[in-house]
């Protein structure tokens, strides 16, 4: 079956329903949806916690009544939309191949398309932690899959590695659920998740948070029966004499989030190692013409409200891509990370493209207290903002008016952390 | 309790704060923290902790065998072992609106279970 | 009752199985894991050996040349993935060059066909991603790669179909002399075979000894792996040996047949026939010792590490005889590398020794020789997809996302003989969760599907051994103070 299309979007998490959304309020009709699961609203489905919408709704909703917000308003909007279709290829002239079991096997071109496919989980696999294969070892979002979609638990005592935002969590539900979570185990010296949930779902319960560990060895011949837990030095190299062993049936894994980018490969779209994303610019377009991308897959965002926020921006871009409304100047001003900085976002700057403002999305390379951020337009200081607190598990944000870029010819922008203290 | 530790959630600065029984009007007093929230927040952990319980029901005529659900207010947190003891015990049957009640008043609290979202009948 | 009961379903026995399967003989498989191929036959480097490395005059260098040349017409008939990429044993320091002209020397008496000695400008060419230090290499291009544990598979499913009975989770307790034969004890069941092969592995000395006096000893060898992510598969061409130095055997960087790149192993004698750990100080040997013939190997790429163990005996050759004092029972052991090579010799060797004690072989005229092909989505052409949808829809969703495998394939490698009844055996015959993302995505996906076409509820569904259960309770059934000292603070 072969079709033609506006603009395709592929996925429909929140950053895919959003730029649909958006494309269509800008007055593109000819709009299709793609989704490999078997409903609508991807992750925030099984996300059923609260503390969504703080920033968009100004309410606080859970992961799945985020979602309902959009779908319902992609079904009034009547936008077409495919549910477990995968898109198997996709080229950089923007042909889609996609599969399902009533179409059969698709090839769609599309004017447009947005790239919302998110992110996958790193794996034992990838950590290469030594010891035994045995059942019970889970990646914390495959565990809350089974949870809360399935209703079933994946064990009885728990030890969680990681302790970002999906790991603790987890931690909590599997408590509330039954079962006992004897440990949270951090490489860092500082948790990556959010101080409200180390409280809500750590302390609340009595779990044991061990910063600065790490697993050492995995047991268990068939079903995982315990972990070795060590303490790591300054290089996060375990320190032999600190092991100690935890009886456990259950090991979930909050490891980090990849962005799940082979289509973009496949499309010869360029990523940019710091973030395994597609290298944008402000319009959320990729280096290939008429391809833009949002959300996970860019970059691991912290907050659903902003995955918003930037996805609309890039439906609404793709609109004008398709309305051939978007400036076309592809070389601009390059934004570079310096030091004290792992990525900023986006990648270039077509000052065309800018209404009022540039915003930035950034993440720091490690903790750093009372910094200033330095933003340099060339080698000029445009600004130098004091920071009490930076740590990598929370994105920054910058705002620089459109005015300060557009008045001088400026080539690049640098975000770094200034080495001395405020 | 007389006195207790803890990090304050009101805002991302998250200020060590420390809370402790005296003879003020409230009954606690707070160091540690650089804004009234802190304050706000240590004595309500002390006094009245309250949580928004979030979790699963047995969801019934549906492809989905789990509906999300959550109180539609905070409840008190010495009652969360309580109420997911009632809300386990139900079970809820497909169609579902978001928003609609499925345990009123759980556990006394004047607090409501509502679902987490709307699902259809079973396809 | 049994003509032939063959004791071990790893590549041997299933090769011996499968050749048996060709005569009028009753034949039983007996496999005390959950799975064909569950034991070595499934952690190894997968590579067909040209066969220079094996001492003249032995068994294996006889027989590694013989199954070499066997493997594209199996692989053909069995439809298992098989790829002759061709060797190169690097010489990278001077003092190495002796040994490469010396394995050459071998492998021509070995009888191995087409060798050469390549200098440094020839070898780059076939693999330029070579360490600088590369001086000269002996190519042989008759080195394959291949899915062990697919043909094992593959062998299995042709013997069952051609009326070979094969029994999973079945040890094999004890076995006694009678008349005419043996009668092993299996799960509480008497079962008695006229012959008995014993392709037992890393036990085939426990098996022997049930019947015979000991005369050889097992000894696990241990060698851990890294496997590498798709991405850079094609990081080296050929599979590219080291030569063995003073700091140990060397250690192999290869494609695999799927795509991915395999580096490894390290050699740990161990005492323990089930210990298949990975170690921190191995996985880093290997590493780094891959990192001298091909330093452009990354770091965090690696997808999944393992462990293999070999069936190391002190006799260095395989043993292939009837036991002493045992008459009709054959030992089939020691087979370490290069095992999996001569396997389809081996079977044939084994039909010999058969044939020369009078066992009547009758072949049966309507043997199938071959496998029902199987269906790779992944490597159809957009047209095939579209028409095999519309035949069976099912082949329309896919399930895993890494190696794109569709639900029909799943359900076929589950309902075929010798079909898949674990997540692991999903794995090892239609590949989702050996991906880059192992199986976070397609796990709960898959495991539905087998409870579904098992008709068994999701909890009953394990990765592989009867124990190695996945998920527990349904939620709402535990209570919360399960979670009990460590409750609630208030």
């Amino acid at each position: 079956m072969q079709a033609e299309y506006d603009i395709v979007v592929i996925g429909a998490g929140p950053a895919g329903l959003a730029a649909a959304i958006e494309a269509k309020k800008n007055g593109i009709e000819s709009v299709l949806i793609v989704e490999r699961d078997r409903e609508l609203g991807g992750i925030l489905q099984q996300c059923i916690h609260n503390g969504f919408g703080l920033h968009y709704f100004k309410e606080e909703l859970t992961g799945p009544e985020y979602a309902e917000r959009f779908i319902n308003e992609l079904i009034e909007l009547r936008i077409e939309y495919k549910l477990e279709t995968m898109v198997i290829d996709l080229t950089k002239d923007r042909v889609v191949t996609m599969v399902n079991s009533r179409d059969g096997l698709m090839t769609v071109q599309a004017r447009a398309i947005v790239l919302a496919m998110g992110c996958r989980e790193r794996t034992r696999g990838a950590l290469n932690i030594p010891g035994t294969r045995p059942s019970g070892i889970f990646t914390a979002g495959t565990a809350q899959r089974f949870v809360n979609m399935e209703g079933y638990m994946p064990g009885k005592r728990v030890v969680i590695l990681g302790s970002g935002d999906i790991g603790l969590i987890m931690a909590r539900r599997l408590t509330l659920e039954g079962a006992k979570v004897l440990a949270v185990v951090e490489l860092l010296p500082f948790s990556s998740g959010l101080t409200r949930n180390i409280v809500q779902c750590l302390e609340d319960f009595g779990i044991p948070l061990y910063l600065s560990h790490t697993i050492t060895r995995i047991e268990g011949k068939k079903r995982l029966e315990g972990v070795y837990i060590a303490g790591v030095d300054v290089n996060r190299q375990p320190v032999e004499d600190t092991e100690f062993y935890i009886e456990c049936d259950t090991l979930l894994l909050s490891v980090g989030l990849i962005p799940e980018n082979e289509l973009s490969k496949a499309a010869d779209i360029k990523i940019d190692p710091a973030t395994k994303g597609p290298i944008v610019n402000e319009s959320l377009e990729t280096g290939v013409d008429g391809i833009f991308a949002c959300g996970n897959v860019v970059h691991v965002h912290d907050l659903a409200d902003y995955v918003t926020l930037e996805a609309q921006r890039a439906g609404a871009s793709a609109a004008q891509y398709v309305k051939e409304l978007l400036p076309r100047k592809r070389t601009g001003i390059s934004v570079r990370a310096g030091q004290g900085i792992r990525y900023v976002v986006p990648h270039f700057v077509n000052v065309d493209n800018l209404k009022d403002t540039l915003e930035l999305f950034m993440r720091v390379d490690d903790v750093y207290k009372e910094k200033n951020v330095i933003v340099k337009l060339d080698d000029e200081v445009l600004a130098t903002i004091k920071k009490k607190r930076l740590v990598p598990g929370e994105i920054e944000h910058i705002k620089i008016k459109a005015k300060m870029l557009k008045d001088k010819a400026v080539s690049s922008i640098t975000v770094e952390v200034q080495k001395e203290g405020a | 309790m007389e006195r207790r530790k803890m990090i304050c959630i009101s805002c991302p600065l998250g200020c060590n704060i420390e809370v402790f029984k005296d003879e003020s009007v409230s009954g606690f007093s707070v160091s540690g923290n650089k804004c009234k929230l802190g304050k706000e927040y240590g004595i309500k952990e002390m006094t009245n902790p309250t949580r928004l319980l979030t979790t699963t029901v047995k969801l019934k005529n549906s492809h989905l065998k789990r509906l999300p659900v959550r109180t539609d207010l905070p409840i008190p947190k010495a009652l969360i072992k309580t109420c997911m003891r009632e809300i386990n015990r139900i079970e809820v049957c497909a169609p579902v609106k978001a928003g609609m009640i499925l345990l009123k008043n759980i556990s006394d609290t004047g607090v409501n279970v509502i679902s987490s979202r709307s699902i259809g009948q079973s396809q | 009752m049994y003509d032939i009961a063959v004791i071990g379903a790893g590549i041997i026995g299933c090769s011996i199985a499968r050749a048996l399967s060709k005569y009028r003989l009753k034949t039983v498989l007996i496999e005390k894991e959950p799975d064909v191929a569950n034991c070595t036959t499934k952690a190894n480097s997968a590579i067909i050996h040209a066969g220079f490395d094996a001492k003249p005059g032995t068994l294996k260098a006889k027989l590694n040349v013989l199954g070499n040349a066997a493997f594209d017409e199996l692989c053909q008939d069995l439809d298992v993935p098989f790829k002759r990429t061709g060797s190169l044993v690097v010489a990278l320091k001077d003092d190495e060059i002796p040994t490469i002209y010396k394995l050459h020397e071998q492998g021509k008496n070995n009888g191995v066909p087409a060798m050469k000695i390549m200098g440094p400008d020839e070898l780059r060419q076939i693999e330029p991603n070579i360490n600088d230090d590369a001086q000269a290499a002996l190519y042989a291009p008759t080195c394959g790669i291949i899915g062990p544990w697919e043909l094992a598979v593959a062998l299995a499913e042709n013997a069952v179909d051609n009326g070979v009975e094969i029994l999973l989770n079945s040890e094999v307790e004890n076995i006694i002399k009678v008349e005419n034969g043996y009668v092993l004890f299996v799960n509480e069941r008497n079962i008695y075979a006229k012959y008995v092969i014993n392709c037992a592995g890393l036990h085939a000395d426990e098996i022997n000894n049930m019947v015979a006096a000991p005369n050889f000893q097992i000894m696990p060898r241990r060698g851990e792996y890294n496997i590498m992510d798709k991405s850079v598969g094609k990081l080296v061409n050929t599979v590219v040996f080291q030569c063995p130095s003073k700091l140990g055997k060397g250690v192999l960087v290869s494609p695999t047949v799927h795509g991915n790149l395999l580096i490894g192993p390290n050699s740990e004698d161990i005492n323990e026939k089930d210990d298949f750990e990975t170690t921190k100080e191995g996985l880093k040997y290997i590493y780094e010792t891959a990192l001298r013939s091909v330093k452009r190997l990354p770091a965090g790429f690696v997808i999944t590490a393992f462990a293999g163990l070999r069936a190391r005996c002190e006799r260095g050759d395989f043993i292939i005889e009837e036991a002493p004092g045992a008459a009709g029972f054959i030992n089939v052991a020691g087979i370490e590398s290069p095992g999996l090579t001569a396997a389809p010799a081996i079977a044939d060797y084994v039909l010999d020794i058969l044939k020369k004690m009078q066992v009547e072989m009758v072949e049966k005229p309507d043997f199938i020789k071959k496998r029902r092909s199987v269906v790779r989505f992944n490597e159809l052409t957009n047209a095939e997809k579209q028409r095999l949808i519309e035949q069976d829809s099912r082949y329309g969703k896919i399930i895993c996302r890494c190696e794109t495998v569709t639900e029909g394939e799943i359900v076929d490698s589950i309902h075929r003989n010798a079909g898949a009844r674990t997540l692991d055996g999903v794995k090892r015959r239609v590949r989702p969760g050996s991906g880059r993302c192992q199986g976070g995505f397609c796990s709960p996906r898959v495991m539905e599907i087998i409870a579904r076409e098992l008709g068994i509820d999701i909890a009953r569904v394990v990765k592989d051994h009867p124990e190695s259960y996945i998920l527990t309770a349904q939620t709402k059934e535990l209570d919360i103070d399960n979670s009990d000292d460590s409750g609630l603070l208030t």
